[in-house]
């Protein structure tokens, strides 16, 4: 006892001193993944979700910025939305815009990316141009098309005007801006879709279209048997994000022609986004918000829509 | 046959997307005068200078580019970082509802939380943020897409004994990071860089909503220079020259690693 009693305080220094290091080691090793990933989450729910949410109760209210009661009128907004034919207007130009640009760019992105999935010469060079556009920011893509599209100095009029065609006053009718638009989006989007098919396709086994070579498969053969069934995820992927995208334009029928929140003098291409800018800008913030959760509601059907069509074809094409 | 035709497909793809972009540096080097004659010129002029000076005239886009410059390098620089540090503990570091939170983080990319945006303003009010780049900032600093690609990328590129090595050596989690994972992601976090600068960038709706015509971004200018009464194709190209073509330079110098970046984070989608 006598003996060893210097020793004492010093052991138990030591093993207090090795707990205490196990211990910051076990909270180190438990508790930072967590700490890593806690910047993503808390940014998205104080930014992204909350918002988002938070649509829903300022739905429900009489809500401007001008005042700082808002009273409670329940499912009022939406009533007066059901009935407003301006709100039908955006959605029939949204559902109308929405097809005119995502089937077609979706079709030339799937075979553009089929041409570029074999040996190529200048393979960098076809890759970077068809990126050009989504480069490009959508301001630029309206302003320029703008340009293109004008009525009396535009350069598509002109070269239909050789092929000896009238010009087309592309932003006066429904249907012409619809398709104007619609080229815009193809224009920023064809190329970037294509390179996400394209990796999907890098990934499909080579062996494959050996073997369906050697059964004498011709190119499209091959495409339409192979390639679109292996790749399906990636299409069902880029389909309900294409969806989503297009349910939300704005930049390009706010600054089409001349800017104007009401998508043209006659609300030609007036969509869905464009309608609640419209009504943010004279802060009617309560029919906004109202506007946004029937938005989300069409969203999920589209998307839900989207999804099992482009789930469904798989029988069609196998 | 069919080799020719694929050549000649790609190379029409190649000069429509390019037109558009080349036909308005045309526009953007003419007087509206010369725009307005049949035919219409189809080779840049000498008045490029010239418009441009109408535009700094007419909105402040010098301040714009600094703005531009502030809010695309900060949240390039904060991506890369948040990015790499949750892609890591992701993709190397063992943690109860590893896979749930990752399967979540991939589910938000497909919310669409522009819906959210009139909050998100009464939000920003609140905060009195409201006309500050902070606006733009805050909200933007890591993303799930960020957070994805850099999973995919340290799953894949950092070998899991050089982790364990450093922790037989002592290292902390912090240490593993900063000596062992940030070297490995250096090349990956450069690409998502340069996606998320050039995103930032081009960030349109929400920098239009939040901000006002005296402190714009570059996106915010162009809109301005393009809401005239009458249309000043010369002069609203000019400024688009100018705020988006040397990004579309710089893609195109460094096209091929930014090319395999997006396409590599496309691979699981």
């Amino acid at each position: 006892m006598a003996i060893r009693a210097p020793d004492r305080p010093a052991a138990v220094r030591q093993r207090r001193h090795r707990m205490r290091r196990h211990l910051v080691h076990t909270l180190d090793v438990k508790a930072s993944p967590y700490a890593y990933v806690a910047p993503f989450f808390l940014l998205f729910s104080a930014f992204g979700l909350f918002p988002l949410v938070y649509t829903a109760f300022v739905s429900l209210h009489e809500w401007t910025l001008l005042s700082d009661e808002h009273r409670f009128v329940g499912a009022g907004n939406y009533a007066t939305l059901l009935s407003d034919e301006y709100f039908w207007n955006a959605t029939v130009n949204t559902l109308s815009i929405g097809v005119l640009s995502t089937v077609p760019q979706l079709l030339l992105a799937i075979w553009l990316a089929h041409l570029l999935n074999r040996p190529l010469r200048a393979r960098t060079f076809f890759r970077v141009t068809l990126l050009l556009p989504n480069v490009t920011s959508v301001v630029a893509v309206v302003v320029i098309f703008s340009q293109l599209f004008g009525r009396d100095y535009g350069l598509i009029n002109w070269v239909l005007g050789l092929l000896g065609m009238e010009p087309i006053a592309w932003n006066e009718g429904v249907a012409s801006s619809h398709v104007a638009i619609s080229i815009m989006i193809m224009w920023r989007w064809t190329g970037y879709n294509a390179l996400i098919f394209l990796a999907a396709m890098q990934a499909v086994p080579r062996e494959l279209y050996e073997a369906a070579t050697l059964d004498g498969a011709s190119s499209l053969t091959q495409l339409r048997r192979i390639t679109i069934p292996m790749i399906r995820p990636t299409i069902v992927f880029v389909v309900v994000t294409s969806t989503i995208g297009a349910m939300q334009v704005l930049a390009e029928p706010l600054l089409f022609g001349t800017y104007s929140v009401t998508g043209g003098p006659d609300r030609q291409y007036q969509t869905l986004s464009l309608f609640i800018y419209e009504h943010f800008t004279r802060l009617d913030f309560g029919y906004a918000s109202a506007v946004s959760w029937m938005m989300f509601v069409f969203i999920v059907v589209a998307v839900g829509v989207n999804y099992l069509l482009t789930r469904r074809a798989k029988g069609s094409l196998t | 046959m069919t080799r020719r035709l694929t050549y000649l497909t790609l190379v029409a793809v190649a000069f429509f997307s390019a037109l558009p972009l080349y036909y308005s540096v045309v526009v953007a080097s003419r007087d509206n005068a010369a725009l307005a004659e049949v035919p219409p010129p189809l080779i840049p002029g000498g008045n490029f200078l010239a418009n441009v000076a109408r535009v700094f005239d007419t909105v402040p886009f010098a301040l714009a580019l600094v703005n531009s410059l502030i809010v695309a390098g900060s949240i390039a620089l904060a991506v890369m970082f948040f990015s790499t540090l949750a892609g890591f503990a992701f993709a190397k570091l063992p943690f109860r509802g590893r896979n749930a939170l990752l399967l979540l983080t991939v589910a938000t990319m497909m919310v669409p939380t522009q819906l959210g945006i009139i909050p998100l303003y009464l939000l920003m009010v609140k905060l009195e943020w409201t006309g500050t780049l902070y606006a733009l900032i805050v909200p933007a600093l890591v993303n799930a897409f960020g957070v994805f690609f850099m999973t995919q990328f340290l799953s894949r590129a950092l070998p899991t004994e050089l982790l364990e090595a450093g922790r037989v050596d002592g290292c902390t989690t912090w240490g593993l990071f900063w000596h062992v994972v940030l070297p490995v992601a250096r090349p990956a976090a450069a690409v998502l860089g340069m996606l998320t600068f050039m995103a930032a960038w081009n960030d349109y709706f929400w920098p239009l909503v939040v901000l006002t015509p005296e402190n714009p971004t570059v996106q915010v200018a162009l809109s301005t220079l393009a809401a005239g009464y009458v249309s000043d194709y010369a002069l609203s190209l000019a400024g688009t020259a100018l705020g988006t073509l040397p990004l579309v330079a710089v893609f195109a110098l460094l096209g091929k690693q930014i090319i395999g970046g997006i396409m590599q984070g496309a691979i699981k989608g």
